[in-house]
């Protein structure tokens, strides 16, 4: 074979064998459109079923909020998991997601049994197909979760629930009071761009925080007209990118590790910003000197839903890890340590501070009417404005102009 | 047809002697069994991996549900075409690699001419050793020992304290400069090994011969290591330049945990890992590539490839 | 020597100063690792020893290194098996497209992490692959070949052919002569390269995070515990206690190549008899 011959030869056959991994490429993938609604495989249909069955899953899969699965290694004393894995046999494995991002896509992994998803990850959740609808007849707890928290558009399809509510809070204002002076009351303390705690600044890094920004304008422009914080149409959307990037010279970090945000305040590189409840509660065991509150202009939060997956490998365990979350007893711990209100309305006897849900605004409907729960945004306004609205994809871009 | 030697015996024609000899008579299939496996699986775990990330780069992601949709189009380089955040940040990254890179080479080049020419052999075995330790150590815990030493009220802060100085790095704050001042010590700290080695081989490799005549030829210290040193290790400085280069231009993980500033690196993670949107991690992930393939062409002509 | 005794002297505190330059970090890691309180704080109040106790009851840390180590045996071996059948060819014959084989093999170790990560990704997504263990293996011995490779090159470029050709002269077959002449003098090369790769699979982190699913090892842990307060000292222990015990490879792969340096060797110009 001359020369020039093998050489062409060599090259075809480089460029057959790329293009056959092209075309195969290019075929596979674009299936799997499971259509959420059909019952997992392995479930028992009743209870007894499913603890027996448990045995021999023997384990669950779970990823968490940071502070939602705590099993004694963060604090000796706060620990529901090992109650659980007693008595059902199925050791908790977590994952902590970060943000509700994070979360969506881990779970489409299909390596996880359950997910403790915000609102803003719920839907995407349900309509990709990653979750499967919940039996609540095999959850027996979810009879006693408040009613305010059922059925609702961020949990539930045509009156068909796809997970138990976990519970329900809002991101609050937190500062260092030995370093901020006088006690802040409203956001402007972050958005203010003469703040005398520039570069000390902190916002939580993802692109939902989108929405803190437009819940300020609302109190602070009314005549942009911003209702729902998550439907941004163009004028809105612009208004508080701007707002955002006019924020981005005083802000020193952006958050989404919680533990950055506890090594930064404690180190007094952040001195006020966004924060939850348990970061504040970590701080505070450390000794460090900081207080929280809920702006006048009110604030964003979030309502979690415990989720099983349309492939999950455990489903009998994950059934009873839903319902042993929001028992009483758990449900109670959970919503103490991470400073939110429980989802259990039994649980308000159970917690160790007799006052936790009255302070948490556990059963006060009006009061979370204020919060804006985490939703996604979708190009659908729901309302008369049509499908002007931005949509989750163009928050992403936004948050990387943004951060610049 | 063997010849033997009188007194040995006759290798049998056993079934393994049979296909040597037939491959000796086909020295191609011989190279092509050699080849087979490494180039199998180069070209399919990995040009066909990179193949379908290019592919990935013409997809879209389906708005609501988040899911990859299979069409191609060009939206995804049309968004990073006319952004002005995605060349900010592509030129952040770049400028910093070529920072990076600079300063492991003038901060390598001492300490391998060291072991090169001056240090004993016993010296050189324990600095060897001792430039290779490192690199056993934990990437990630090095950066956050960084991170330690570079917080607010942290080491450094404390250091210079006496002389009444504040550091002049910060992990977070508005003085970005001070940011990136960190990074730039964290990244050089961490690919130094790197450079050293290269360096020292190829210094090790020039001929004392050669210095040797060019102090014959009447040329001083200066100028022998001018014309004649440099030269020669030059490709070896370009190979060692490779690895600080690419390794800075695509790390996510150090500027996360030791500035609050986005690189290239922190736009693909946060699309493909956290927003899942692998289209447009893919698009701007070519990026990276482009630049690392230019730099390498740029590096095989330098000479650099002997010295890797 | 052509150096002034100025320049020595110069080099020598360059040399000193780069060395505490490299040395200082690992310092404060070890200190830390001795700290009583969980927090970064500085300076530190107290030291204990209950970190490293606890450091050896925790399983998550057994079962990452665990991992680590069998993902770092299996990358090895692919490499060493493919980097060696590559230096032989290149070495060996000539033939067209033979520079263009170093750079496809330097590719995967050249190009960002987060590209080759992102890409093996997909495509095992694409071709419904599990991630895990396999998929961490195949990740890493792809960056890897290159480095077994670089080693063996530089030796089989050093050794002469015609050890082999005498070796078939006097009527041994290929296998013969790979077995008994190529294979004792690339031994000590390959072994270096071998350790190389094990290094780089072992501290890998970015590739890993793409293609290992829900298992862990030992950098995933420490990535995944890096943001756990109560764990963050236990991953300073680990860090020490990877550090100490990798003297005894790095001394290993010194004594091996002693004429060539990692992570690339570079053939020397040996005035052969």
């Amino acid at each position: 074979m001359s020369e020039r011959k093998r050489r062409f030869g060599v090259w075809a056959a480089l460029a057959l064998l790329v293009a056959a991994l092209a075309v195969i490429a290019a075929g596979c993938g674009g299936d799997d459109e499971g259509g959420g609604g059909t019952q997992i495989e392995g479930l028992g249909s009743t209870l007894d079923e499913i603890k027996e069955a448990a045995k021999t899953e023997g384990q669950v899969d779970l990823i968490a909020w940071a502070g939602y699965v705590e099993d004694g290694s963060t604090d000796p004393k706060v620990d529901w998991v090992t109650p659980f894995e007693e008595a059902t046999g199925c050791q908790v494995n977590t994952k902590l997601g970060n943000t509700s991002d994070e979360m969506v896509t881990l779970m489409r992994t299909g390596n996880y049994d359950s997910v403790s998803a915000s609102g803003d990850a719920t839907l995407r959740l349900i309509a990709g197909g990653d979750v499967a609808p919940v039996n609540t007849d095999l959850t027996p707890n979810y009879a006693d979760v408040f009613e305010g928290l059922k059925d609702q558009p961020h949990n539930s399809v045509d009156g068909q629930m796809y997970g138990v509510p976990h519970g329900r809070g809002a991101n609050l204002l937190m500062w260092r009071t030995d370093i901020v002076d006088p006690a802040p009351d409203s956001w402007s303390v972050v958005f203010d761009p003469n703040s005398p705690y520039k570069g000390k600044v902190t916002a939580y890094d993802s692109p939902i925080y989108i929405a803190d920004a437009a819940l300020y304008l609302k109190a602070t422009q009314p005549d942009l007209g911003i209702d729902n914080v998550y439907e941004l149409d163009d004028a809105q959307f612009q208004a508080a990118v701007d707002l955002l990037k006019q924020q981005k010279a005083i802000v020193g970090k952006y958050w989404s590790l919680y533990t950055d945000e506890q090594k930064a305040f404690t180190s007094g590189d952040s001195v006020v910003g966004t924060t939850w409840q348990v970061i504040q509660n970590l701080l505070a065991a450390e000794k460090v000197a900081t207080e929280v509150v809920l702006p006048k202009e009110g604030a964003t939060g979030w309502s979690d839903t415990w989720m099983v997956s349309a492939t999950s490998k455990h489903p009998n365990c994950t059934y009873l890890w839903m319902d042993h979350i929001i028992s009483p007893t758990a449900n109670a711990q959970v919503a103490e340590w991470f400073g939110e209100a429980p989802s259990n309305a039994k649980s308000c006897d159970e917690t160790s501070d007799p006052n936790h849900c009255t302070t948490y605004h556990a059963d006060d409907e009006e009061y979370f009417s204020q919060v804006a729960y985490w939703a996604t945004p979708e190009a659908d306004c729901g309302d008369d404005r049509g499908e002007v609205c931005k949509d989750y994809s163009e928050w992403v871009t936004a948050w990387t102009e943004i951060k610049g | 047809m063997s010849t033997s030697t009188p007194g040995l015996p006759v290798p049998r024609r056993s079934v393994g002697r049979r296909l040597s000899a037939y491959l000796f008579r086909h020295r191609w299939l011989q190279l092509g069994g050699l080849l087979a496996g490494p180039i199998g699986w180069l070209a399919i775990a990995y040009l066909g991996s990179l193949v379908v990330l290019f592919l990935a780069s013409f997809w879209r992601l389906d708005t609501f549900s988040g899911k990859v949709v299979h069409e191609y189009g060009l939206q995804n380089y049309e968004e990073l075409v006319t952004n002005p955040v995605y060349r900010t940040i592509t030129l952040r990254t770049v400028g910093m690699a070529a920072a990076v890179t600079v300063a492991c080479a003038a901060i390598a080049f001492p300490i391998a001419y060291y072991m090169a020419r001056l240090a004993t052999p016993r010296v050189r075995r324990a600095l060897i050793i001792a430039v290779l330790m490192p690199l056993w150590a934990s990437y990630l815990v090095k950066v956050y020992a960084w991170q330690i030493l570079f917080q607010e009220g942290g080491m450094i802060d404390w250091a210079l304290s006496p002389i009444g100085l504040r550091s002049p790095f910060e992990i977070s704050g508005t003085a970005e400069w001070k940011q990136y001042a960190a990074l730039w010590i964290t990244f050089v700290y961490l690919w130094l090994p790197y450079m050293i080695l290269p360096i020292y081989a190829g210094l090790e490799r020039i001929q004392p011969s050669l210095l040797e005549a060019s102090s014959d030829l009447g040329g001083r210290a200066g100028t022998t290591f001018r014309r004649v040193v440099l030269p020669l290790v030059f490709p070896a400085v370009v190979a060692g330049s490779i690895f600080t280069f690419s390794l800075t231009l695509g790390d996510y993980i150090a500027p996360q945990l030791v500035s609050s500033t986005q690189f290239i690196g922190n736009v693909v993670y946060a699309n493909v890992g956290v927003a899942n949107n692998l289209p447009f991690a893919a698009a701007y992930a070519t990026v990276p590539v482009l630049i690392m393939t230019i730099y390498l062409l740029g590096a095989k002509r330098a000479g650099a490839f002997e010295h890797v | 020597m052509i150096e002034s005794p100025l320049t020595r002297v110069l080099l020598r505190v360059a040399t000193w100063l780069v060395l505490a330059f490299i040395y200082v970090p690992l310092a404060v890691i070890v200190l830390y690792s001795f700290n009583a309180s969980r927090t970064l704080n500085w300076p530190i109040d107290e030291l204990t020893l209950k970190w490293w106790g606890k450091a050896i009851d925790n399983p998550g840390v057994r079962d990452a290194l665990w991992t680590s180590v069998k993902a770092g045996l299996g990358a090895t071996l692919i490499a060493l098996v493919l980097g060696t059948l590559a230096s032989l060819a290149v070495s060996r014959y000539d033939f067209f497209g033979r520079n263009t084989i170093s750079f496809l093999l330097l590719l995967p170790i050249a190009l960002p992490g987060i590209v080759t990560g992102m890409a093996l990704n997909a495509t095992f997504n694409t071709a419904g692959i599990t991630l895990g263990l396999f998929t961490v293996i195949v990740g890493h011995a792809t960056f890897c070949i290159v480095l077994v490779y670089n080693n063996a090159l530089a030796r089989l470029r050093r050794t002469s052919r015609t050890f082999e050709e005498a070796s078939s002269d006097l009527g041994a077959d290929t296998w013969q002569t790979f077995r008994r002449v190529t294979l004792p003098q690339l031994a000590s090369a390959m072994l270096a390269g071998c350790l190389l790769a094990f290094a780089l699979s072992f501290d890998e982190v970015i590739v890993t995070t793409f293609t290992i699913g829900a298992d862990q090892t030992l950098p995933i842990w420490i990535l995944a515990n890096l943001a756990r307060p109560n764990q963050l000292p236990i991953v300073n222990v680990v860090a020490v206690a990877v550090i100490v015990l990798s003297v005894i490879p790095v001394w290993l792969a010194t004594k091996l190549s002693a004429e060539t340096t990692a992570p690339g060797t570079v053939a020397r110009e040996v005035v052969e008899p």
